[in-house]
């Protein structure tokens, strides 16, 4: 789960991360009125999840409540527009009105996961402000890590290397050990896989900063924190994670593609694996979708119907090798799917195999439907329908 | 010979008595692998259903029994403390099925835990086809013989096994190492055992989208395994950026983790890459063929 800015520097405050003064709000009258009642130098800056938000003019100054009301009102008129990394766009719910600090510098500072060393890296660079991949591209050397051993956890001397060894301004360095145990406290405290301050700002008048929140958490950890499951309710799923959740699959297994072939199949591996040999084919995949171990009945009829309704299949692909999923379970929910469904109809083309194969292809085989053999010959099959 | 896991292994059941681990152990015992006994905190003393002894504590179970490995069904709050409880108990591979196990519970308990072999979290377990299998791998797909098999999924595994089988490729041991981003056993520490068994001839790698495993397993395959037969596969080839699919391991983000670097990491190394499954076999017996 991402959190919005707004979220990640509510726990910033919690764990002692300066953060400027701010006040959320989900419209331009709750802004104006903010303003009129605190006057002074403001920014009002779109919640959003995507990145590119100044490009974008989705942040804007105010100084007056009624420029907080106008320039509240511009940004969430339209939608943050597609970039490269989100080519849907994002709607904008709400802003953040936050004092507009003097920076004199800006630095990059966060922690994630790393999957080599099995450890938390904490990463700084004195390159702040810009996409941190951009960073690493142009200026590979700047970027300075460290490993932190989850036993010993965070100690001061960390942030001292990191500081020097990105050469980051002097004016950090007696303020950055204390926020990077900070920033520590909280990746580890809260289950997070991922914690950005970028940029961390140093101010003309000497205070260091967190300018802006990146926080995402660990879904797997949700359990632990309630109060997380509220905030989740605030950010508002995809359309497809939505789709996958009324399909009673995992929000990461069900995903769009806009192509004319529509798949199915049992596991992540097996569901990317058809994917693949669907595109080796020829063919534009419509959807990617796992529908977990041990599917029912029940799950592959309403796996179906999210295929079939809210994709752009013209043909669907079903490709199961049973393990704990069971042959006749499979068929039986495609069987049902067709009898009981008013959704529309589009050409299948099953593969079945594995456990209870047998009993699975002779359900199919009373209702009209001879499955393929292989994966490959599905693909083909699939395609050159799609095709015709 | 095989890797982790024989005929000989004495195996305990970490929750022995949930639903799915009382199912999947009637299917490894059905398999022939040596289960001696479970552990279910508070039904210490009772007999499972399959007629095994169950007991309060993994530190009891290994006194009376003498198992040395454990397989994991406990749910996901508890799927850490489970391998703590194992690692103090002295076994020494734990195989933890559990799906959706904290990411923070597993990067500390992997780091503390040393000594003590840890496959998955999120795996479908391991299996030394005719002699043992641990986990949830259906055991009629795989045969014996001398190719080596690890892979980031399930049923993809059975897929590409299932091929190896029907061209006659039989299989020393296959290991699935688990679909999760922090994970106890990688591709690497799975070939230094394969480079070290006399049975393994061959070595079969299905990796997918996602960190960078494939490239460590690439870039150890030419420093230590030059003239050992070795094929792979990466799935997920079509997976836009950014977004999980199904696995939470499996994400493209910006550089990194793309099917196109862990495809040329291979071949850089000599390792032919299967365009899809279907093709291992036949590039595996190029392979076979080609070596001394």
């Amino acid at each position: 789960m991402n959190l919005m800015e707004y979220q990640g520097k509510e726990l910033f405050r919690r764990c002692g991360i300066a953060v400027p003064r701010s006040q959320h709000c989900t419209g331009p009258d709750e802004a104006a009125a903010f303003v009129a009642a605190n006057p002074g130098e403001w920014v009002v800056k779109a919640q959003v999840l995507m990145g590119g938000r100044g490009k974008a003019g989705k942040i804007k100054f105010a100084s007056s409540a009624e420029q907080a009301r106008s320039v509240t009102r511009e940004i969430m008129a339209t939608p943050m527009p597609p970039n490269r990394q989100n080519p849907d766009g994002e709607e904008i719910h709400s802003v953040l009105i936050e004092e507009r600090l003097p920076i004199a510098h800006e630095a990059y500072c966060a922690i994630t996961i790393d999957r080599t060393h099995k450890r938390p890296v904490m990463m700084v660079s004195g390159f702040g402000g810009m996409d941190i991949e951009e960073v690493s591209e142009h200026h590979p050397d700047s970027i300075a890590k460290h490993f932190i051993d989850t036993a010993a956890g965070y100690s001061p001397f960390i942030g001292r290397e990191l500081a020097f060894a990105s050469q980051l301004d002097v004016g950090y360095r007696k303020a950055f050990p204390a926020l990077a145990g900070a920033l520590y406290e909280l990746f580890f405290r809260y289950g997070a896989k991922l914690v950005e301050i970028n940029p961390l700002a140093l101010t003309s008048d000497g205070r260091v900063i967190a300018s802006d929140a990146k926080v995402e958490l660990d879904d797997d950890a949700l359990f632990r924190t309630p109060e997380f499951t509220e905030w989740q309710k605030a950010l508002p799923l995809d359309e497809d994670e939505t789709l996958a959740a009324q399909a009673g699959v995992g929000i990461r297994n069900f995903r769009r593609f806009g192509g004319t072939v529509g798949t199915m199949a049992n596991g992540a591996g097996l569901a990317m694996a058809t994917m693949d040999a669907v595109t080796n084919a020829g063919g534009r995949i419509a959807n990617f979708l796992d529908v977990g171990g041990g599917a029912n009945a029940e799950r592959v009829r309403n796996c179906y119907e999210l295929v079939v309704n809210h994709t752009s299949a013209k043909v669907f692909f079903i490709n199961i090798f049973g393990g704990i999923t069971r042959g006749d379970e499979v068929a039986r929910g495609i069987v049902t799917a067709l009898e009981e469904t008013r959704a529309r109809r589009v050409p299948l083309v099953i593969r079945l195999t594995g456990t209870n194969e047998e009993e699975g292809r002779a359900i199919l085989a009373a209702a009209g439907m001879t499955p393929v053999e292989t994966m490959d010959e599905g693909a083909t099959r699939a395609v050159e329908i799609a095709k015709a | 010979m095989s890797i982790f896991l024989d005929q000989n292994s004495n195996i305990i059941v970490q929750g022995i008595t949930g639903s799915e681990g009382s199912y999947h152990t009637a299917r490894m015992l059905a398999y022939g692998t040596h289960i001696v006994g479970g552990v279910t905190p508070g039904k210490g003393g009772q007999k499972s259903e399959h007629g095994l002894p169950v007991f309060d504590t993994v530190k009891e179970a290994v006194d009376v029994t003498g198992a040395t490995q454990t397989v994991i069904f406990v749910p996901p709050p508890f799927a850490a403390d489970a391998l703590y409880e194992a690692h103090e108990a002295g076994i020494s591979l734990a195989v933890c099925i559990t799906e959706g196990v904290p990411v923070h519970d597993v990067l500390k308990v992997v780091g503390a835990t040393s000594g003590m072999r840890i496959i998955g979290p999120n795996c479908p377990g391991l299996i030394s086809p005719g002699k043992a299998s641990v986990g949830i791998m259906p055991g009629h797909v795989f045969s014996q013989g001398d190719v080596g098999l690890i892979s980031r999924s399930g049923t993809l595994t059975y897929e590409v096994v299932d091929g190896l089988t029907r061209a006659g490729l039989g299989q020393s041991t296959c290991v699935g190492i688990g679909g999760d981003p922090i994970i106890g056993t990688t591709f690497v520490d799975c070939l230094r055992e394969f480079k070290n068994d006399p049975q393994t001839k061959a070595i079969v790698i299905c990796g997918e989208i996602g960190g960078s495993d494939e490239e460590d397993a690439a870039a150890w395959i030419g420093e230590h395994l030059a003239g050992t037969p070795v094929v792979a596969f990466v799935g997920g080839q079509n997976a836009p950026p950014g977004k999980s699919l199904g696995h939470a391991g499996a994400i493209v983000s910006g550089a990194f983790g793309t099917a196109k670097s862990k495809i040329e990491a291979f071949r850089a190394v000599g390792v032919p890459v299967a365009e899809r499954p279907s093709q291992i076999p036949s590039l595996l017996e190029k392979a076979l063929a080609a070596s001394p």
